[in-house]
């Protein structure tokens, strides 16, 4: 156990970063499913279809899979085109990876919560003379939000336990630490066990913060006696 | 796409091999994870708590950590105790492919246990007084008519649960295990492309694509004597 206090601000570091991995992928993986989103509720045909098999593609292939080609393939591909000896970050490349996965779940759920929002709120709104801006920023947004609010937990859950994936590709994240440490102090039992303790704790802090949420964006609505 | 046919052609029996062993994987950990899921979720929904607590203690552990997480306890972590080296448990986790397999497993019937509890919770109470006013005790209430039920009712989100646990399996490769995620590294590293991995995804969604049409075909057969 005093291992674990020598260790605890590395792992802290670890944490910290694990975290950060996960905002960031977050925020670009919640804009890359809402454009997703847009061009599965497309007119054009053509962006509808390539939205759909895009999403499904990236839904198919592991996690793991695709973080180890966006981390590699994307260094070739600048090396080759751009001549150039520069090496994608880990960090970027873990962040393309999660928020290309999480985009592609997200893009699904927003497209069944836009098209559960009433058609009577969009006829009404168009008819009170809203902008289609308008439209979508205070009549489809808030309610569709409301509706994907509990699959967006599931998913960010979901995302928080990928980003334990980076630590293959080297990234110094929570579990990489632990790995360190392990192999310093022979106890790597105690070091992934602290671990799983730290994940299972910020996944539980993730429920009161999306109760929160969900009370907010219903607050409209009676509640359910 | 010629790059990637060559590959194919130069390295398909290794491929096959890396294959075959993710195969192994998913269907064992899918038949023993269901197999562990049922009396699990019966456990949790039962009213005495200190039936279901160990059984929510499980569930809430392997659900709440990442699952490469859980393999680098198993693998790694478990090895630093003499008493786990000296015991039977080695012969599961002393191995890379049984300590995947073990850990692919309890993760998935963590999963699967509470979908199948929600099932439990689905069946209607009519169906349950039917069966005691039959005469059926408890037991034979439970295993004759609320599980069967509830399996029934969770079958979509079960299938939805195998189609995921075919990319849980590429975990195995980072405790070495050669599946098609492992083989498919080593061909990466000796090429210095990304092509076999690529190759290695495109075979991953035929798999995914394939399982999600079998999955919903045996959703369809569980469900047969229902009305629609």
């Amino acid at each position: 156990m005093a291992a674990l206090f020598d260790y605890s601000a590395q792992l802290l570091e670890g944490a910290a970063l694990t975290l950060e991995l996960a905002f960031t992928s977050l925020c670009f993986g919640l804009l890359l499913g809402l454009a997703g989103a847009a061009a599965k509720m497309s007119a054009l045909p053509w962006l509808r279809q390539s939205a759909h098999l895009v999403s499904n593609v990236l839904r198919g292939i592991p996690e793991f899979l695709i973080l180890l080609i966006c981390y590699f393939g994307l260094s070739n591909l600048i090396n080759t085109h751009f001549a150039g000896t520069l090496s994608l970050s880990p960090f970027a490349g873990g962040v393309v990876a999660l928020a290309l996965v999480f985009g592609a779940y997200a893009s699904e759920v927003f497209r069944g919560a836009f098209l559960a929002v009433p058609k009577g709120q969009l006829e009404a709104a168009r008819s009170y003379g809203l902008s289609r801006w308008q439209i979508f920023w205070c009549v489809q947004l808030p309610q569709a939000w409301r509706i994907c609010l509990p699959s967006l937990n599931n998913m960010w859950q979901n995302l928080l336990k990928d980003t334990s994936l980076v630590s293959i590709v080297g990234l110094e994240d929570m579990l990489r630490k632990a790995n360190i440490a392990a192999q310093f102090t022979k106890q790597p039992f105690l070091f992934y066990a602290a671990v799983a303790v730290v994940y299972l704790l910020l996944l539980a802090a993730s429920n009161p913060a999306f109760a929160y949420f969900e009370k907010r964006a219903n607050r409209g609505y009676a509640s359910p006696a | 796409m010629d790059q990637l046919a060559l590959l194919l052609s130069q390295s398909w029996p290794a491929l096959l091999d890396g294959l075959w062993i993710s195969l192994q994987l998913l269907v064992l950990s899918c038949v023993l994870g269901f197999a562990l899921a049922v009396p699990l979720a019966v456990a949790r929904s039962s009213p005495q708590r200190w039936i279901a607590l160990p059984s929510r203690l499980f569930m809430s552990a392997f659900r709440g950590t990442p699952l490469l997480v859980q393999i680098f306890i198993l693998y790694y972590g478990l090895a630093q105790f003499e008493w786990v080296r000296d015991s039977a448990l080695w012969l599961l986790v002393g191995d890379a492919f049984p300590c995947a397999l073990l850990a692919l497993t309890l993760n998935l019937a963590a999963y699967m246990a509470e979908d199948i509890r929600g099932g439990i919770l689905g069946v209607p109470a009519g169906e349950k007084e039917a069966a005691t006013a039959f005469g059926m005790s408890r037991l034979m209430v439970t295993w004759y008519i609320v599980v069967p039920r509830a399996i029934g009712i969770s079958a979509p989100t079960l299938g939805n649960e195998i189609v995921l646990q075919l990319k849980s399996t590429a975990l195995a490769s980072t405790i070495t295990v050669l599946d098609l995620t492992g083989v498919a590294r080593r061909l990466s590293i000796e090429s210095y492309t990304t092509d076999a991995l690529l190759l290695a995804g495109l075979i991953y969604i035929v798999i995914a694509a394939v399982l999600s049409l079998l999955t919903r075909y045996g959703e369809m057969r569980l469900n047969r004597h229902q009305p629609r």
